[in-house]
């Protein structure tokens, strides 16, 4: 569960107040609005990236606000994956359980097994450099879900991608969704992709979010 | 094909063609200085400096002092060049023109600069408290490592101005502390550009002669070094002499750094 309650924060002129929302265990929520409206400010903040000025956060119970991004128990997907150019696919999926100091051959294990739920077994020993953009997506998505948070942030993740690799990737977050009970917030432009993935749809406007059903597949508002 | 088609190829192979003359000018000028030498010099005269012990005892008292001045350089450029890239602070232009100094300062006044510094009355006492440093091979480190470590500094800024800060944002919401995700992420990143200041920082150590001449000054079997014992060779009139040492320099350089480059850098880097 992740729960944002009377948030505020300021970057340049720019600022956010009062944004209220929760996401239930389990819960997929889609946060949409027009660009510039501050969804990566806010994603951002709730990880821990920038400093907030006022407000709680808590995920599973626990308030955040004032920890380090490294305590926070949020798994991070930014917009293109940031994956790291050095390291192998391997090293990057094994390096949230490296730092936490997680034997050996039970690093191994977990990460085979993110690895297999995420279809990148065959380009665990590759550089990020000459993967596809799905496969990047993938990649970013198996280092954030490791080391098991108790939610994930996805800051537009497909939103470089082509359509029917998209399309593969909305199956795979279902699919995820379906074996691990994922708690998710998820940024998106795409009132499809809310559509098809979404169960909350939170909407950024004026600084402010606003909660409201399922949105409906003619909704172009937004976009 | 069309007239703009033809131009722009002819415009396109001006450019390019200029762009290797320059190139190959620079590049015959050095192989034309480096056959000068090659061939003032005769074989015996060779031979000879290579058998003297004094030059050996330069050449090795050189590698030492220099490769000692890039480690230190690269432990001060590392942290410091990341600062510099990554952090506002109050200060920071001013701190960002003193490490330019020993760039910009003629090396025999870096080396007058320290030797005064030992005479001041902080200086005195760690020369009695702790060690001697002037006219001490120390004090040859100690030059070298002043005007080096301001090049790892400057090449260390750029390499992490180059690296985006959001690869460390990522690894801190994996489980990494500031700390861990430099040493993990960032610095790993860096391994080209800290490859590149350390080679430079060796090879501005190695080649360094005003400041050691005057802080550490040249006495055989002492505190002489390659470049110094050029001078001294120079001095005594010994022309094939000081080419002989400059072709022994020329040779421990070429073979560190090639071996550097072919042991630490991905293919077309440095």
């Amino acid at each position: 569960m992740i729960r944002v309650d009377q948030l505020s924060l300021r970057v340049g002129s720019f600022a956010l107040s009062g944004v209220t929302f929760e996401v239930p265990d389990g819960g997929y929520a889609v946060l949409m609005g027009a660009t510039g409206s501050g969804k990566t400010c806010l994603v951002e903040a709730i990880c821990g990236l920038r400093p907030i000025l006022d407000g709680r956060i808590e995920v599973g119970n626990r308030r955040v606000e004032r920890l380090d991004p490294a305590d926070r128990g949020i798994g991070y997907v930014p917009q293109d994956g940031a994956l790291f150019p050095a390291m192998t696919v391997r090293e990057q999926v094994e390096l949230p359980l490296r730092v936490r100091k997680v034997q050996r051959a039970e690093v191994r294990a977990r990460a085979g097994q993110v690895a297999e739920m995420l279809g990148i077994e065959a380009i665990m020993s590759r550089t990020p450099r000459g993967l596809s953009g799905g496969e990047r997506q993938r990649v970013a998505l198996a280092r954030a879900m490791v080391f098991q948070p108790g939610v994930i942030c996805l800051d537009e993740p497909f939103s470089a991608l082509d359509e029917p690799t998209r399309l593969g990737m909305y199956d795979m977050i279902e699919s995820l969704r379906r074996r691990t009970g994922l708690t998710a917030l998820h940024v998106t432009h795409s009132s499809d992709e809310a559509q098809r993935l979404g169960d909350i749809v939170l909407r950024l406007e004026h600084g402010h979010v606003n909660s409201r059903p399922k949105i409906s597949p003619n909704d172009t508002s937004l976009t | 094909m069309t007239a703009r088609t033809g131009t722009r190829r002819v415009s396109q192979r001006l450019f390019l063609g200029a762009s290797a003359a320059v190139m190959g000018a620079y590049a015959a000028l050095l192989l034309a200085m480096l056959a000068a030498m090659i061939l003032y010099t005769s074989p015996a005269a060779l031979v000879q400096t290579f058998q003297s012990r004094e030059i050996r005892h330069a050449a090795a008292l050189s590698l030492v002092t220099s490769t000692i001045a890039a480690i230190v350089s690269l432990w001060v450029a590392v942290p410091t060049g990341y600062l510099l890239a990554r952090f506002r602070f109050p200060g920071k232009r001013l701190l960002d023109l003193l490490f330019d100094i020993p760039i910009l300062l003629p090396p025999l006044v870096v080396g007058i600069a320290l030797l005064i510094m030992f005479r001041t009355i902080p200086g005195r006492w760690f020369e009695g408290s702790v060690f001697l440093v002037t006219y001490e091979t120390p004090a040859i480190i100690l030059a070298q490592f002043t005007v080096a470590c301001a090049f790892a500094v400057r090449t260390m800024r750029v390499t992490f101005e180059g690296i985006d800060p959001r690869m460390e944002d990522v690894a801190r919401t994996l489980g990494c502390s500031r700390g861990s995700a430099f040493f993990h992420v960032t610095l790993r990143e860096a391994r080209p550009g800290v490859i590149a200041a350390g080679t430079l920082a060796w090879a501005r150590a190695l080649g360094e002669f005003g400041p050691v001449l005057v802080f550490a000054g040249t006495t055989r079997m002492k505190t002489e070094v390659l470049p110094t014992s050029v001078f001294l060779e120079w001095n005594l009139g010994e022309i094939e002499g000081a080419l002989a040492v400059s072709i022994l320099l020329v040779l421990i350089a070429v073979v560190v750094l090639g071996a550097t480059r072919l042991l630490g850098l991905p293919r077309g880097g440095l």
